[in-house]
């Protein structure tokens, strides 16, 4: 197969995103910012360890989640069909996204057809990626976002910097001064004495949103599931906000991945019993809303909209599924664990990964669901130390690193890859040649299982330390990418040291542990 | 082609994977043994943990019980459903839930009381399902105060497992575990961003073999 050039990518990277390591060296600076960061990461991670303890049979819920999503993968034309079927059997209507534009001139359309021109949004991880709200924006639509750390990200003229607590990098002070200055012009103004504690804020995002919710007559969602058997849409939430818009409004449009869709109802126990411990590490969390259809017990008394939209959204999906290693990104339930270990991550900040996804699965899904021809695509693979503590949190077991090793070789070295549907061979990245050097070195660490091992028992004691390269043979690897510095005693000699009481226990080429 | 059409071709193109592995189903159906007395010591336990009010009573007590919990309410909704007798002692002005409520009547009303499908221990959670004792979603969502009734032992199951397969996905499903709440600003959690503000649990005991219950909290 001969070389072409590819086509644009499905979400394009923001011209502006500069390359991981120079967003990230800017974050690094950032010490209100890391502060912020690692408290968060820290306190979250620390009480999902517990909730996550708590169950005797995580390992085994675990692999069921892993096993019915590469199932689910493995059969998705059947299954979406079978969704279709569903959804419209109970009174839904169904379509079919291949990309960004189309979505969001789908969900624009449909939201013009009701004559209205405002919507109230459910914090969606897809409709950020599809760009929506400055799609409908353009239609002269305004979208209102309701999630309160959504709302202090728009508000705020921001982008997100985590999934599950988007507004992270912004502290009580910064937040009060965006809603004071800011609400006014959004709606209903903030309290003229509003101060700066969480409750006050929370009061004021509640009294300027409940305004909004009384009166909308369309709500745009994604879902955390799609239940093919039954037809039923799931979305897990805390704070109220999106049983709001999921209930009050006449038209609801559900923007989705078609990875998201489960085969039976009976499946949910699985994620349902992962999702909320390994997010918000709560047993369950607050409030989660299921629907099947508009359904005429529930559009005819007024329970519930009245119109139900589902707009299944490719996007880059079925490109990342044709790739054999990488696909099993696609199985991520967006719980937000692997941020909130990620030593890179904790560090560089959400920002710096230039896309909605950021942290580990950041760096593996958007350089194939975008491809890799931007420079923040092309060096997303290297925003990681490879110390495996993603893997072993990801409660659908999704081999974190061994896709991120897929894809720098996959830049540095060109490939076989997929775009838009099309096979096409990529050519080795221009400009990196460091990133070909990362990659042998990379190599000879997972030849040597043992070095590999060391240095990664070594980068997980040292996460807490300020970032620097890895020396010895990861120096190559590391030198263009932040990383936590190590103990004073060089790498060599900590392993001649280590050597004779790590010798091999196993055969696995990298050695990390098995889950637990 | 259509793009649902170009969409499936794309799948079927890609999807040519390892050969289907079974999905392993040997995960715990229930995480531990208890007696009705324990799962329900255990779901009050989780309740209020998450800061939702637990409440104890038999159905002698229990219009007594809403009466109190109602005192400083102005008016109660109540779905079409609920047992009349449940809120025979209360002064609170009833209100009906119609089609025709509009947000903005709902938002004028202090309390809702509903009952629920079931309940799980395990988790703390309570599910509605929409059943004429639980009326429509929005009845529990927009005003500030909701008591909801449980009745212990039968409508409380242990585990989430448990749970799904005694519940219709056809029908409108809510599942509640604690107040509405947010973590977003510094990680302070905050209760009653959306949701009621206020989630008291009944557990209505209607086993009488059970004796007579203490009040968990006054
Ligand atoms: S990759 Fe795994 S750990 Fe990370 S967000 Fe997705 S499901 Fe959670």
């Amino acid at each position: 197969m001969t070389a072409v050039h590819l086509g644009m990518p499905a979400f394009p990277a923001s011209p502006a995103f500069p390359a991981f390591p120079d967003a990230a060296r800017e974050a690094v600076r950032d010490d209100v910012l890391r502060a912020n960061l690692r408290h968060a990461t820290h306190t979250i991670r620390d009480k999902r360890a517990r909730a996550v303890g708590e169950l005797a049979d995580w390992d085994r819920l675990r692999a069921a989640g892993k096993a019915v999503k590469d199932h689910t993968l493995a059969h998705l034309d059947r299954y979406l069909l079978m969704l279709e079927a569903s959804v419209t059997a109970a009174g839904g209507t169904v379509h079919w996204a291949a990309d960004a534009d189309e979505a969001n001139r789908i969900v624009t359309d449909l939201v013009l057809a009701t004559g209205e021109r405002e919507v109230v949004k459910v914090k969606s991880m897809a409709t950020q990626e599809i760009g929506l709200n400055e799609a409908l924006e353009a239609a002269g639509i305004a979208a209102y976002e309701t999630d309160l750390a959504e709302l202090i990200v728009q508000l705020g003229h921001d982008r997100p910097s985590h999934i599950l607590v988007p507004a992270i990098h912004r502290n009580r002070a910064e937040i009060r001064e965006i809603f004071t200055r800011e609400m006014g012009s959004w709606g209903r103004p903030a309290p003229a004495d509003l101060d700066d504690s969480p409750a006050a804020l929370a009061e004021a995002a509640r009294l300027h949103l409940r305004e909004k919710f009384l009166r909308a007559k369309v709500a745009v969602s994604g879902a955390n599931f799609m239940v093919a058997e039954t037809g039923t849409m799931v979305v897990l939430e805390s704070e109220g906000n999106g049983r709001m818009c999921l209930t009050l409004p006449e038209t609801l449009i559900s923007v989705v991945g078609i990875e998201k869709v489960v085969p039976t109802f009976r499946d949910l126990e699985v994620f349902l019993q992962t999702l909320p411990r390994s997010s918000t590490a709560e047993r369950m969390n607050p409030y989660t809303t299921m629907w099947t259809g508009p359904g005429p017990s529930k559009g005819a008394d007024g329970d519930g909209p009245s119109a139900f939209h589902l707009v299944l959204l490719d996007n880059g999906r079925t490109d990342t599924l044709a790739d054999a290693t990488g696909r099993q990104a696609l199985r991520c339930i967006r719980c937000s664990a692997c941020l909130n270990v990620c030593p890179v991550y904790e560090r560089a900040g959400g920002h710096a990964y230039g896309s909605v996804y950021p942290g580990p699965i950041g760096a593996i899904l958007s350089p194939q669901l975008r491809g890799t021809g931007s420079p923040i695509d092309a060096t997303l693979p290297y925003a990681s130390t490879l110390c495996g503590a993603c893997y072993e949190v990801c409660p659908v077991a999704i081999d974190i690193p061994e896709v991120l090793l897929h894809l720098r070789e996959r830049v540095a070295q060109g490939g076989p890859v997929t775009r838009r549907g099309i096979r096409v061979r990529l050519r080795p990245a221009h400009g990196h040649t460091a990133e070909r050097a990362a990659m042998r070195a990379a190599r000879r660490l997972l030849d040597h299982p043992g070095a590999l091992r060391a240095g990664e028992r070594l980068l997980a004691r040292a996460r807490r330390l300020a970032p620097r390269g890895l020396p010895g043979p990861g120096r190559a690897w590391t030198d263009t990418r932040a990383l936590p510095a190590i103990p004073a005693e060089s790498f060599r000699d900590w392993w001649a040291r280590e050597r004779g009481s790590t010798r091999e226990r196993g055969t696995s080429p990298r050695g990390r542990g098995t889950p637990r | 082609m259509s793009s649902k059409d170009r969409i499936l071709a794309r799948i079927r193109r890609a999807a040519s994977g390892p050969a289907d592995t079974e999905i392993p189903r040997d995960y715990l159906r229930v995480h531990g043994a208890r007696t009705p007395a324990e799962r329900a010591d255990l779901l009050a336990a989780h309740l209020t943990e998450y800061r939702a009010k637990v409440h104890r009573t038999d159905e002698d007590g229990l219009p007594l019980l809403l009466a109190r919990l109602l005192t400083g309410s102005r008016t109660v909704l109540a779905p079409p459903g609920l047992p009349p007798y449940w809120l025979s002692a209360a002064d609170a002005t009833r209100v009906h839930d119609r089609a025709a409520s509009t947000p903005a009547e709902l938002d004028a009303v202090d309390s809702v009381v509903t009952g629920c499908a079931l309940a799980i221990a395990e988790t703390g959670t309570i599910v509605l399902d929409g059943s004429p004792d639980q009326g429509r979603r929005r009845i529990t969502l927009i005003p500030d105060h909701h008591i909801c009734v449980v009745r212990v032992p039968e409508q409380v199951v242990d585990s989430v497992p448990e749970a799904l397969e005694r519940l219709d996905p056809t029908r409108p499903l809510t599942w509640i575990s604690g107040p509405s709440a947010t973590s977003d600003i510094e990680l302070d959690r905050v209760e009653g961003v959306h949701g009621p503000r206020t989630l008291e649990i009944v557990l209505l005991d209607t086993d009488a073999q059970w004796g007579p219950c203490l009040p968990m909290s006054p």
